[in-house]
């Protein structure tokens, strides 16, 4: 085994359930050992499914699934060992006190009973204080944290997470993101599927995109901002204008409603992105900024683009973000932005 | 072998009869005990003996009977349902244990609960009549093979079962009638010719006359071909348990 070799490896996978509904078509994606991979794809796409293959809880009509090297069929033991998921539905042991449902994942697992580790584990999930709660009586929160807890109980070296933040608080959330990296740190390799965007900007190395069964992309995730997402150059105007000149029609200018901001789109990946020229032409039409800015399209500009023709659109409006932060980088001064 | 996980679903199910002694133990001796005031005590002392057994003697492996057959199919076939109800169930089928594993580890747990639960109506049985035990290696050999055979098949109908109701209707409906006209509380010999020969059909009439030879040395069928039924049964049992995990059926997508 080397590091070089994927640790998850999905080889034309298909499932087509009873119904006849194809929830899987001749999927391909492998897992680098030690990432931080993002499956992204609006409900019913194949997240799940394709989660629920991999872990051994459906099985697939046709294709190879191999994990840390064995095949989850012909060697299931040792491919399901490395494994702990983290399933996108509360589904715990309600009336079980936190301690003996953790215990027990672990002796699921075959793993020796380790009260030490299982009580570090609930103490970086801030569960320790709740060891001999029923779950029943725990927050949803709580309830997910259970899950996690279970699923690192057995020390898993791949752990899927599905939908590991729906439905809980953005303190909470930090806190999941915060645990995720630390376990990246450590070497385990964390698959997630998730509806926030951010989520994945945020988090993945690299991002899988899936619709109606079918991968359509998987790339690393700043190459994917950079090859599909567009910048745009935001200039305020120290006076308004009526209208573009109609010397500089010809690059491609949008200028605000209110006529204080022009608006470049360009691509960042070109030559030249035409911005000196831009400014050198604005100062030769004596258009004068206060301040500039850039924009670049966010992860969820390109993923709505990609689902709905393939392509990633056009920059949006600035997404409102749950920290509050705008998706914009601003530009220090006129000068520093090279062409 | 996976040592680890059989332990932790034993344990794990096993702490689930504690969390409930009620309904799991308290419950079954309660009825257990009204029986023997009543068929026992009251009714039997009426009674003449039966095969040079006192009738109140004569009913205690039926009565145990009766409660273990029906114990261990509600109890095996909620231990597995639980999971599945629950959703619980994904971890057992994601993790790295085989079907043995897995049976063992419930069905053993239900067994156990069973041999426990018989050994205590045992014990409150003798505070109403006097009985001694003939063969009392066999007569726990026997009480293990029916506990298990009928936790397995309590397992089955756990899987198929996709509601409640389901998981009711077979230990009410079919085992309890079944018990009772299994010679539970009488011989079948006191039948007529013609309803000894239905009895014959009757699977539990098998399970009570091996358990009640056990105890008097007198039974209504062959010891022999008794226990033979029930380990035929239990093999039936393990064959479509195979095939359940085989094919996910009522488990996997």
């Amino acid at each position: 085994m080397t590091l070089a070799q994927p640790i998850v490896s999905v080889s034309r996978v298909s499932k087509a359930y009873a119904s006849g509904f194809q929830a899987l078509k001749d999927v391909s994606l492998e897992i680098r050992r030690g990432e931080i991979f993002a499956l992204l794809g609006p409900n019913g796409a194949g997240k799940t499914t394709l989660i629920n293959v991999i872990c051994g809880i459906v099985t697939p009509s046709s294709g190879t699934v191999v994990v840390d090297g064995h095949d989850i069929r012909k060697e299931y033991r040792a491919a399901r060992s490395a494994i702990g998921l983290v399933p996108q539905e509360l589904t715990t042991d309600t009336f079980e006190n936190v301690w003996s449902t953790v215990k027990f994942s672990r002796g699921l697992f075959g793993l020796p009973p380790n009260p030490a580790y299982l009580e570090k584990v609930l103490r970086e999930l801030s569960l320790w204080d709740k060891k001999d709660s029923k779950i029943l009586a725990l927050s949803g929160g709580m309830k997910r944290r259970v899950l996690i807890a279970k699923a690192l109980s057995h020390e898993p070296r791949v752990l899927f997470l599905d939908e590991p933040t729906a439905g809980v608080d953005v303190e909470l959330r930090r806190d999941m993101w915060n645990m995720v990296r630390r376990l990246a740190k450590s070497g385990v390799t964390i698959i997630l599927t998730t509806h926030y965007l951010e989520e994945a900007e945020e988090m993945a190395d690299r991002i899988g995109v899936i619709r109606q069964g079918e991968i359509i992309l998987v790339e690393d995730k700043v190459t994917l901002m950079q090859k599909l997402g567009q910048k745009q150059l935001l200039l305020e105007l120290r006076e308004p204008l009526s209208s573009v000149p109609a010397e500089l029609a010809a690059l491609r200018l949008e200028l605000s409603a209110d006529g204080t901001r022009l608006v470049y789109t360009f691509d960042s990946r070109g030559e030249a992105t035409g911005i000196t020229e831009l400014l050198r032409r604005l100062g030769q039409h004596g258009i004068d900024f206060k301040d500039l800015h850039t924009k670049q399209s966010s992860l969820e500009d390109i993923f709505i683009g990609l689902l709905r023709d393939g392509h990633a659109p056009p920059i949006s409006r600035p997404a409102p973000r749950a920290d509050g932060a705008a998706r914009e980088s601003q530009g220090a001064a006129p000068g520093r932005v090279q062409g | 072998m996976n040592v680890h996980a059989i332990r932790a679903i034993y344990v794990f199910e096993l702490a689930r009869t504690w969390r409930t002694l009620m309904q799991s133990i308290a419950s079954p001796v309660i009825s257990t005990s009204l029986y023997f005031i009543v068929f026992g005590s009251a009714i039997g002392s009426r009674m003449a003996e039966i095969e040079g057994v006192s009738y109140g003697a004569f009913i205690v492996p039926g009565l145990i009977m009766l409660s273990v057959l029906t114990e261990s199919v509600s109890n095996a076939s909620f231990g597995i349902y639980l999971p599945k109800f629950m959703g619980t169930i994904y971890e057992i089928l994601s993790a790295p244990v085989s079907t043995l594993e897995i049976l063992i580890g419930y069905v053993g747990a239900a067994a156990t609960k069973s041999v426990i639960l018989g050994t205590i109506i045992l014990m409150t049985a003798r505070l109403f009549v006097d009985f001694t035990i003939l063969h009392p290696v066999w007569m726990v050999a026997i009480l293990v093979l029916i506990s298990v055979t009928f936790c397995l098949f309590g397992f089955i109908i756990g899987i198929w079962a996709d509601g409640f109701e389901k998981l009711q209707v077979v230990p009410a409906l079919i085992i309890m009638p079944l018990a009772f006209l299994g010679g539970s509380f009488y011989s079948i010999h006191m039948l007529p010719t013609f309803w000894q020969n239905v009895a014959l059909f009757n699977p539990v009439v098998y399970l009570i006359s091996a358990f009640r030879w056990s105890f008097y040395g007198v039974s209504d069928v062959s010891v022999v071909v008794s226990v033979g039924m029930t380990l035929v049964f239990m093999i039936g049992c393990l064959a479509i348990i195979t095939w359940v995990f085989r094919t996910g059926y009522k488990l996997k997508a």
